[in-house]
C-alpha cells in the first residue's frame, strides 16, 4: 500500500510537485497520467527514496520512507524512466547482480532468474551483452530487474515505451496478473493502456493532482459525455423551440449542413442525462423527420486534455 | 558484507567485460617494465629503483583511467538511480566500488612480480626494500583511487573526470618537488611538501616504513571516501 500526504518537491524555486496526496491500495493498479513535465517522474523518485521531498510524508506498507528507508526499498520493484541498464554486463550477469543485492539464496536464485526471464520474454538474449540489446529488450530487462525479488510494490515509470505491440500486450497482461495481489503505480502517456490495465487513474498537471477516478468515472466528466448530434428535416426555428422545452437540454448549436431542408444541431445536455428518447419523441410529435442521431463518444483523451490544458 | 561483495563482483565484471581492463594491464606492464630495463641494462643494477621512482608518474594518467567511470558512467546511463534505490546503504556502494578498483590495481601490481622474480634468479636483490616499495606503491595507488573516484562523482562525463583527476594528481606530485618549493613562500613550504605525495612515497622505496606516511595515506583515503558518502547523501537533503 502506498500512502502519500501533502508531498511537495522544489528544484531550486521551481515547484515540481505541489502538495499532492493520494493512496494506492494493495491489489490496485493505478495509472499516473500527466503531460510532459507534470511531475510524475519526480514523484516516483520520491516514492523510491531516491529523492527527498521538501515537505510531506510517504508511507509504503505502513513504513515511513525516510525512517525505514532500507526496509522500504526491500519491497519495491522500480523501473526508472528511460530504463537504465548496465551496458557492460550481459543479461544473466545483470539479473544475478540484482538477485544478490536482494539476498535471494543461491538455491532460489536460479529459479527467480528463470521466472523473470520467462515472464519478460528474455529467453533468446541471455548471453548477449546488454549494449547489444534493442531498446525493447532493454526495457524487458529493466522490468525483469524490477521483478526479480517478487516485490510487493511496483513503481514503473513508462513501462511500455519502446515495446512492440505484441510485447505491450504481454507486459500488460503480466502487470495485470501481478497486480492482483500487489500494489502497482505506473506512469504512461498511452491512454488506451490506462483503460486496459488500470483500476484507477491519477491525473497530474504542473505538480498538482487535477483528477482522480476510475477510467470510466473520468470519462463521464468529459463534456462529450453530454453531447448529442441530430440531423433532421423540418423547420429549424420550430425545432429549436421544441427542443429547448425538453428538461435537461442546456444549449443548442447549429452545425453546417449542405443538404436542402436538412438541418444539423449539436445538443448539449446536463450531466449524465441521456435524452435521446425524449428528443426523438418531441420531433416526431411535431412531424419532423429525424434522419440521424448520434451521442458523442466520451474519451479519456478528451478528459485528459480538458483537465491538463492551461 | 554480502552487499559489498555483490558490488565488487559487478564492478570487476564491468572492468573485464570491456577491453579497457586488458588494454590497461598490457600497456601498464609494458611501460613499467621499460623503467625496470633502464635500470637493469643501462645501469647494470640488480634493483628496482627506477621502476619504483617512475611508478607514481605512471599512475598519474593510468589511475584516472580506471576511476573515471566509477560514478560518471552510472550517472550518464542513469543506473545510479537503480543502484541507490536498492536495499543497500550508500556507504556499502562506495566501499564496494572502491574495493573493486583497488583490487584491480593490486592485480596490475602483482603482474609486475615477474620483475623481482627475474632479479632473484639473476642476482641478489634486497627483498626488504622491494617489499616496502611495493607496499608504498599500493598505498599511493589506493589513495589516488579514492581521489579519482571522488572527482568522478561530481560529473557525468568520463573524459572530464579523467582530465580533472590527472591534473589533480599532477599538482599533488609537483608541489613536493624542490624546484617548485624553491619558489614557494616560506611558511607554505612545509605544508606543500607534506601535502604532496612524493615525500610520503620516497621513504618506502628506500626501505623505510614510517607510521606518519601510513597515516597520511589513510587519512587521504578516509577523507575522500567520506566525501563520496556525503555527496550521495546530499540528494536527500530537504
Ligand atoms: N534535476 C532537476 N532539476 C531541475 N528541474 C527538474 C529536475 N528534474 C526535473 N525537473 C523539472 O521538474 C518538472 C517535472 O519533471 P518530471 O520529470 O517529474 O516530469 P514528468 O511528469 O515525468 O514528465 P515526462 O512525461 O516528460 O516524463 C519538469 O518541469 C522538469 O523540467
Ligand atoms: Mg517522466
Amino acid at each position: 500500500m502506498i500512502e502519500v500526504k501533502n508531498l511537495t518537491k522544489l528544484y531550486g524555486d521551481f515547484i515540481a510537485v505541489d502538495n499532492i496526496s493520494f493512496t494506492v491500495n494493495k491489489g490496485e493498479i493505478v495509472g499516473f497520467l500527466g503531460p510532459n513535465g507534470a511531475g510524475k517522474t519526480t514523484t516516483m523518485k520520491m516514492l523510491t527514496c531516491y529523492l527527498s521531498p521538501n515537505k510531506g510524508e510517504i508511507k509504503l506498507n505502513n513504513l515511513d520512507v525516510f525512517e525505514n528507508s532500507l526496509d522500504v526499498r526491500k519491497n519495491i520493484g522500480y523501473l526508472p524512466e528511460n530504463t537504465p541498464v548496465y551496458e557492460d554486463l550481459n543479461v544473466i550477469e545483470s539479473l544475478e547482480f540484482f538477485a544478490q543485492i536482494h539476498h535471494i539464496d543461491t538455491e532460489k536464485r536460479d529459479k527467480a532468474i528463470k521466472r523473470v526471464i520467462e515472464s519478460c520474454g528474455l529467453g533468446e538474449k541471455l548471453k548477449n551483452e546488454v549494449s547489444e540489446l534493442s531498446k525493447g529488450y532493454k526495457q524487458r530487462l529493466g522490468l525483469a530487474q524490477a521483478l526479480i525479488h517478487n516485490p510487493d510494490i511496483l513503481i514503473l515509470d513508462e513501462p511500455t515505451t519502446g515495446l512492440d505491440p505484441n510485447q505491450i500486450a504481454e507486459i500488460r497482461d503480466l502487470i495485470k496478473e501481478i497486480g492482483k495481489n500487489k500494489t502497482i503505480i505506473l506512469s504512461t502517456h498511452i491512454l488506451s493502456e490506462v483503460e486496459a490495465t488500470c483500476d484507477r487513474v491519477i491525473i497530474i498537471n504542473r505538480g498538482k493532482i487535477v483528477g482522480q477516478d476510475t477510467p470510466e468515472g473520468l470519462k463521464l466528466r468529459s463534456e462529450a459525455a453530454n453531447v448529442v448530434y441530430i440531423e433532421f428535416e423540418g423547420k429549424l426555428r420550430e425545432a429549436e423551440e421544441i427542443l429547448r422545452q425538453i428538461e435537461g437540454v442546456k444549449n443548442l448549436y447549429k452545425v453546417d449542413c449542405d443538404l436542402p431542408k436538412v438541418h444539423r444541431l449539436r445538443i448539449e445536455t446536463e450531466n449524465d442525462l441521456d435524452l435521446r428518447k425524449e428528443i426523438n419523441h418531441a420531433l416526431q410529435k411535431n412531424e419532423m423527420e429525424l434522419l440521424e442521431m448520434r451521442k458523442e463518444k466520451a474519451s479519456l483523451e478528451e478528459v485528459f486534455r480538458q483537465l491538463t490544458s492551461n | 558484507m554480502r552487499n559489498i561483495f555483490a558490488i565488487i563482483k559487478k564492478e570487476l565484471k564491468i572492468y573485464f567485460n570491456s577491453p579497457i581492463a586488458y588494454i590497461f594491464l598490457v600497456v601498464f606492464l609494458l611501460i613499467s617494465s621499460m623503467m625496470f630495463f633502464m635500470d637493469f641494462f643501462l645501469l647494470g643494477r640488480a634493483e628496482m629503483r627506477y621502476f619504483f621512482e617512475w611508478l607514481p608518474i605512471i599512475f598519474i594518467p593510468f589511475i584516472p583511467a580506471v576511476t573515471m567511470r566509477l560514478w560518471a558512467e552510472e550517472k550518464k546511463q542513469g543506473t545510479i538511480e537503480l543502484l541507490l534505490t536498492l536495499p543497500i546503504k550508500d556507504i556499502e556502494v562506495v566501499i564496494g566500488k572502491y574495493a573493486a578498483t583497488s583490487l584491480f590495481i593490486l592485480l596490475s601490481l602483482v603482474l609486475t612480480f615477474s620483475i623481482p622474480l627475474i632479479l632473484g634468479i639473476l642476482g641478489n636483490p634486497d627483498w626488504g626494500v622491494i617489499f616496502t616499495s611495493y607496499f608504498g606503491s599500493f598505498l599511493l595507488a589506493i589513495s589516488l583511487i579514492a581521489i579519482g573516484m571522488t572527482i568522478s562523482i561530481f560529473t557525468s562525463n568520463q573524459i572530464i573526470a579523467w582530465i580533472l583527476s590527472t591534473a589533480v594528481f599532477f599538482i599533488l606530485l609537483l608541489i613536493g618537488f624542490p624546484f617548485f618549493l624553491n619558489y614557494t613562500p616560506e611558511f607554505l613550504i612545509n605544508f606543500f611538501e607534506n601535502l604532496g605525495f612524493m615525500s610520503h612515497y620516497r621513504s618506502f622505496i628506500i626501505g623505510v616504513i614510517d607510521s606518519s606516511d601510513i597515516i597520511y595515506y589513510l587519512s587521504l583515503i578516509s577523507l575522500f571516501l567520506l566525501i563520496n558518502v556525503i555527496k550521495l547523501d546530499s540528494r536527500r537533503y530537504r
